[in-house]
């Protein structure tokens, strides 16, 4: 396991399936960051991956929907023996997906974790090409980034309610409009 | 180290401040009552689909940028966050219709990364053979539209007629033209019929003779040179700093490549080299293009005499939980039909987790970032389109340009609207 040391506001570091994330306290962000591009080469911001937890492990997701003794058929939710997944800290996860240009290549997860409109610092000043990953995960999440210059929607219209890729936004949630109605 | 070190494009960095992507009028350099303000697309034939720049200019030259996309948005994450696994991988192709084959393979390695399934091996290098002759396909549909927008318009009919053999290639194998979903968990959906490596070898042998026709085309072409060469700077570190991949790293001087620096399928038993130029300009953009052509066939090639030693070998894993049974056994065997049933209806399921895979996708740095809660449905899919970054440059690289200029600067930076706006 590579350790990454003395990056500020590291509250838990995880190691699966050859990935290494760090859970960073979101105050410490930019501070984490700057260290990890100067001391540890991360010059190059791959991606900015939100993620909407609402939901998660409130029922079991695979195996015997059921309990030991049976299920009543008329009591729905019944969820004894299916898979619960671990619960998450907070409802939205915010990933910076780094990666080290350099002689020794290598990736890094950093993660912070908010609840509904928490904002988070933006990393632009970091690496300039936070701009549209973090105008992105606003317009589709709903994640507020502080500081950030021009933090309007990109991929929807301007004047769109909502965020799409939220879990409480249903599939095929535009309005359909028919020819009889005024 | 990585970077050559004559890259000494200009000096101290382009990228605009205090928004990295809009290129603000200078009142300094221009009278702002000369300025006059174009919008360019989103319905223009040489803007590669729906993007739309508006401009600022002052006479000819261009002022101020801003690039606005989201008119080709889908929204494909959404749509496969609601499908089982085993239909999700349908959508991947088509999120970026040229280099459909690297999004279905990212897409796909990330669920065997999830599951911890093994790949046979006649599966991993029909899957390299068939993305390299992707990225030549891809290359070449950039190489026909950007000559065509700048006006070389016969280079455009060349470049499809071979484009048009890999396509052949690709319904030979998958049985689609595009968008195959010929990769599948476990590795393929089909074997390779048994005359695809005889057939590749024939294109094996006249892809190389064409690129060198389209350079003795272009080359030497007065107007191509004059178009492209010195126009669309981009520095090394400002290239980084944008999170540009792909050409548009290495024609600025930048030696890196996935398939070389973090090695997946089998990249690390072929031998290529990575076509690095360093002047950041149109035209090196385009150079890279051509030599990465020509590598790729070379990889190809030793793709194709693996596989024919291969032949006859398991093409996809035998895990009964996640892989379709063969058809035959439908017939005769209670097991197999019920599994078949599982993973057409409810599909399998993948263990808890999140991954971020990443491949070099014709365009570079193609990513795919799933998490899983442990059922039968992605929890949340994300893909890290290297389109949308390299349209980030936009700002940074049309400084100086002339209106004129601006379609070659855009097309160079190979965005696939597609891909952008998933």
């Amino acid at each position: 396991m590579t350790v990454y040391a003395g990056v500020p506001g590291v509250i838990e570091t995880r190691e699966a399936l050859g990935e290494t994330t760090l859970v960073v306290d979101p105050p410490r962000l930019i501070e984490a960051c700057t260290l990890l591009r100067d001391e540890h080469g991360f010059n190059f911001l791959s991606d900015i991956a939100a993620a909407d937890y609402l939901g998660w492990g409130e029922q079991g997701v695979a195996g015997y929907i059921g309990t030991a003794s049976g299920r009543d058929l008329h009591e729905p939710g019944s969820q004894g023996l299916a898979h619960v997944p671990a619960p998450k800290p907070k409802r939205f996860s915010v990933s910076y997906q780094l990666l080290r240009v350099g002689d020794e290549a290598a990736r890094l997860r950093v993660q912070v974790w908010l609840d509904d409109g928490e904002p988070v610092a933006s990393v632009l000043p970091v690496w300039p090409a936070a701009d549209w990953f973090e105008r992105e995960a606003w317009d589709m999440m709903g994640v507020r980034f502080e500081g950030h210059p021009n933090l309007v929607r990109i991929l929807m219209s301007e004047d769109w309610e909502g965020h799409p890729l939220r879990k409480d936004y249903p599939l095929g949630g535009e309005p359909v409009r028919f020819s009889d109605e005024e | 180290m990585t970077v050559l070190p004559s890259t000494r494009i200009y000096e101290g960095t382009r990228i605009p401040r205090p928004v990295p992507t809009i290129l603000e009028v200078d009142p300094e350099k221009h009278s702002l009552e000369n300025i006059l303000t174009v919008n360019f697309g989103p319905n223009h034939p040489s803007t590669h689909g729906v993007l739309r720049l508006i401009v600022d200019l002052d006479g000819e030259t261009v002022a101020g940028i801003r690039a606005v996309i989201g008119y080709l948005h889908t929204g494909f994450e959404k749509n496969m966050e609601a499908k089982s696994w085993w239909k999700s991988v349908t959508y991947a192709p088509r999120i970026d219709y040229v280099a459909f084959q690297a999004n279905e393979l990212v897409y796909v390695l990330a669920i065997e990364k999830l599951l911890g399934i093994e790949v046979p091996r006649r599966a991993i290098w029909a899957r390299m053979a068939l993305a390299e002759l992707n990225r030549i396909h891809s290359h070449l549909v950039w190489l026909g539209t950007s000559a065509l927008e700048i006006g070389a318009i016969s280079l455009f009919w060349y470049a499809f007629d071979d484009r048009d053999q890999i396509l052949d290639l690709f319904e030979m194998a998958g049985g689609a033209r595009m968008h195959t979903r010929y990769f599948q968990v476990g590795g393929l959906a089909e074997d390779l019929p048994p005359d695809f490596t005889s057939e590749a070898r024939k294109f094996c042998e006249s892809m190389p003779k064409s690129v060198d026709e389209y350079e003795a085309i272009l080359d030497r072409n007065a107007i191509w040179l004059a178009r492209t060469k010195g126009i669309g700077l981009l520095s090394a570190d400002d290239a980084l700093a944008l999170a540009q991949s792909g050409p548009m790293l290495r024609s600025s001087g930048v030696n890196w490549d996935l398939r070389k620096t973090m090695p997946y399928l089998a990249y690390d038993e072929v031998e290529f080299d990575v076509p690095v130029y360093s002047n950041g300009d149109v035209y090196d953009r385009y150079k890279v293009h051509m030599d990465e052509m020509r590598e790729s066939v070379r990889i190809v090639r030793q793709c194709l005499d693996r596989l024919d030693e291969m032949e006859g070998e398991p093409w996809v894993a035998d895990d009964r939980k996640v892989v379709l049974p063969p058809r035959h056994e439908l017939h005769t065997s209670m097991e197999s039909l019920i599994h078949h049933f599982k993973i057409v209806t409810e599909g399998y399921t993948v263990p808890e987790g999140e991954v971020y895979v990443v491949i070099e996708s014709p365009r570079g740095e193609a990513g795919c970032y799933l998490v899983s809660d442990g059922g039968a449905r992605p929890w949340r899919v994300r893909f890290r389109a290297p389109s949308f970054a390299a349209l980030q440059a936009t700002a940074t690289v049309v400084q100086g340009c002339l209106i004129a200029d601006l379609v070659a600067v855009a097309g160079s930076l190979d965005p696939v609207m597609g891909d952008a706006d998933r």
